[in-house]
């Protein structure tokens, strides 16, 4: 059995897939077509709720679900396609976005029949230059057309579909924030309830799915929803695009179906550690997901089995980490981006990610003492849902895993370092005032 | 590392990481009328930027919806998103100064000093720093100082989502990768020149493949064991060397933040 399950990225090799003409040409907007002249917004919906489709992004929350929360009405409605994808480890919507681009809008476009909305938006990082460019070409292919616009193939449905540039602030991922990013403010988290599906963009009803989420309906519609929840395991349907990157030797995306074990994607696909490493540990969903041991190598990789394990699958990234990486830099890198990335709203996230990050520096300069690591983890604690929403979490969590799995090496760090910033006092004397220092000790 | 900071912020007794912008601590005028919205009769704004701004109005429901693109727009006619950038698109926007300055001090690919208009953002989270980014940041930057590159920010950048072709950076969006230390000079030098960088190591260059994966459908189908070990480091040399040879001296990790790092949002 080869371990790669391509459903998704099925035609990704394709030269040229991102026009109009070849992705048409591999059976492309059928299922638009279908959704729309076939069947009604309520078959739509039921399509895609008995698929089981889970959110890709991060929350792993049913998508048919989330669109029958869409009130009904004559109100304007708003379909948002989240595709800031900026969490450390994740990089699958660049490649749909930048191969497949006519894969997301034909999403996009069922997805605005499930939802009754009529205006679209693609929220895409501004750092996805080329990704953004591609998109827009494909936009304008798709209204020249017809698919994109008012009545689209003579049916009574429209949409509007425009693609925003962030620029540049991982917390418009999250999803309120991104709706105040695309009105123009600076992206801060709301309070929820109420929930986008109720009052969102511009206060009207808004639904928000991942890039990845999308690209899966026109398959739903296409193949039928049976078929989709024949794959995968328990209620995790279908596939997942997982991003393997860190100290592998295969670093890429690959597809599986989800229950795959962890091992066959670490080592089979991504190729394991490089030669004469091991293990340490893994973020199996990104680096907002606590870190598991090699132990859970043998878990199937689904969202309860990661949950289970006290972890989550996330964005399905996993990134891995060898034993020849001291788990403090880590520790540090990561708390170093929540700190950049918070928005400042909430004290518990902006406060707790500087002193997190203040903590961990002196670990790492000699300049803590063992009671630091209680103070770090109850600054942790002190984080963990008690913010608008997930970021600080997001750091909390990784980091208060990485201390429990790894207090060792977090003593044994902090013992070093104290002996090495002991001994650089003692050099900084000079190599010469060394000398006769000790020669003085030994007489 | 205290009288460190407080002689970079001269400030004594600071406790800050960087220094701060100048005015930072200057008193409110409370006499100074209110900045108000400009009159776009008496705010001069270029032709071509006010088409582009209004046409991006008009992609949205709310016209304060244009603000990133505005924004955006502006900061590539002036370089920067200068008092001067900001007082025009609120001019067209009809909104005041002051939002905006709030908007572009958010966002990290806003410009707010006048450090570029070009730029090398070095990612150095979490996946890239797994393998060894900070070494490949320190030489690119370097290597910058040594060749006095102008008109460029080089910096450090937050997962720029490409950590499979890690360590990578984005030069004016082209994203380039994997890299390492030695790559600095010629990166450097086209960038300077002008010339096209790293050829064919470009994600969006169309032969572009990841080191590790060039018969890729082969290498599906047969399996993990039959390409096994020996693809891992034929281009990939940095690999052999472990990304943190010891613990100490223990600040090797982050400590270096270089001064011209501009202050976090």
């Amino acid at each position: 059995m080869s371990p790669e399950t391509r459903v998704v990225l099925r035609n990704i090799e394709e030269p040229g897939l991102h026009t109009l003409d070849v992705y048409e040409r591999l059976g492309g907007y059928k299922s638009l077509r279908k959704a729309l002249l076939e069947m009604s917004q309520e078959t739509v919906l039921t399509e895609i709720e008995e698929s089981g489709l889970r959110g890709r992004g991060g929350a792993g929350f049913s998508m048919g679900k989330k669109a029958s929360f869409i009130p009904r009405g004559t109100m304007d409605k708003f379909l948002c396609c989240n595709a800031d994808e900026s969490e450390p480890g994740a990089f699958k919507d660049r490649l749909l976005m930048q191969k497949n681009p006519h894969l997301l809008i034909e999403g996009c476009i069922i997805g605005s029949i499930a939802a009754g909305a009529n205006k679209g938006f693609i929220f895409i990082r501004g750092e996805y230059s080329h990704q953004a460019d591609i998109l827009e070409a494909a936009v304008i292919e798709a209204y020249a057309k017809g698919y994109l616009g008012a009545e689209i193939l003579g049916s009574e449905h429209s949409l509007e579909l425009v693609v925003h540039r962030g620029e540049g602030a991982y917390i418009c991922g999250e999803e309120s924030a991104l709706l105040d990013g695309l009105e123009g403010k600076r992206g801060n988290p709301r309070l929820k309830p109420p929930f986008p599906a109720n009052q969102g963009l511009y206060q009207g009803p808004t639904l928000i799915n991942n890039v990845e989420t999308l690209c899966n309906v026109p398959l739903i519609i296409e193949k039928g929803a049976k078929w989709f929840a024949g794959l995968g395991m328990d209620k995790s349907t279908g596939t997942k695009i997982v991003s393997v990157s860190g100290n592998v030797q295969k670093p890429g995306n690959y597809e599986i179906e989800l229950g795959t074990p962890v091992r066959e994607i670490v080592y089979g696909l991504a190729g394991g550690p490089p030669a004469g490493r091991e293990i340490k540990g893994f973020f199996p969903g990104g680096s907002s997901a606590p870190v598991l041991t090699p132990d859970s190598l043998d878990l199937p990789y689904t969202f309860e089995a990661m949950a289970e394990a006290g972890s989550m699958l996330g964005s399905g990234s996993i990134i891995v980490i060898d034993d020849s990486v001291p788990i403090v830099g880590v520790a540090l890198r990561l708390a170093e981006f929540y700190r950049h990335e918070s928005c400042g709203k909430c004290v518990p996230c902006r406060e707790g990610t500087n002193w997190t990050v203040k903590t961990l520096e002196r670990i790492d300069s000699g300049e803590a003492t063992p009671m630091d690591l209680e103070i770090l983890s109850q600054v942790q604690l002190n984080i963990i849902g008690n913010c608008l929403c997930v970021l600080g979490d997001s750091m909390a969590m990784p980091i208060g895993s990485m201390i429990k799995h790894f207090r060792e090496e977090f003593e044994e760090h902090i013992e070093a370092a104290r002996a090495a910033a002991d001994r650089d006092h003692v050099t900084g004397l000079g190599a010469g005032e060394l000398a006769s220092a000790q020669g003085a000790g030994a007489a | 590392m205290a009288e460190e900071y407080s002689q970079r912020s001269g400030d004594q007794g600071a406790i800050r990481s960087a220094p701060l912008p100048p005015g930072w601590d200057t008193a409110v005028d409370l006499d100074k009328a209110p900045a108000t919205i400009p009159d776009p009769a008496e705010t001069e704004v270029p032709e071509a930027l006010r088409a582009q701004i209004e046409t991006i109005i008009a992609r949205y429901p709310d016209r304060h919806s244009a603000a990133l693109p505005a924004l955006r727009a502006a900061q590539e006619t002036h370089g920067w998103c200068s008092p001067q950038a900001i007082e025009q698109v609120a001019a067209v926007m009809q909104v005041t100064p002051a939002y905006l300055s709030s908007v572009a001090t958010f966002y990290d690919m806003l410009r707010t000093q006048p450090t570029g208009p070009r730029y090398v953002y070095v990612c150095t989270s979490v996946s890239c720093h797994l393998r060894n980014a900070k070494a490949v940041y320190n030489a690119i930057a370097q290597e910058a100082r040594d060749q006095s590159l102008e008109g460029v920010e080089v910096r450090e950048f937050e997962c720029l989502g490409a950590c499979d072709m890690a360590p990578m950076a984005s030069i004016d969006g082209r994203y380039v990768g994997p890299l390492d230390g030695s790559d600095a000079h010629e990166l450097i030098s086209a960038i300077k020149e002008r010339r096209a960088i790293l050829p064919g190591r470009g994600l969006e260059d169309s032969d572009y493949r990841l080191p590790w994966d060039p018969d890729a459908a082969t290498a599906r189908s047969a399996g993990p064991e039959a390409t096994g070990g020996e693809l891992k480091r034929k281009t990939q040399p940095q690999e052999g060397d472990p990304p943190h040879p010891d613990v100490s001296p223990p600040g090797g990790t982050v400590k270096d933040r270089s001064e011209e790092e501009p202050e976090d949002q």
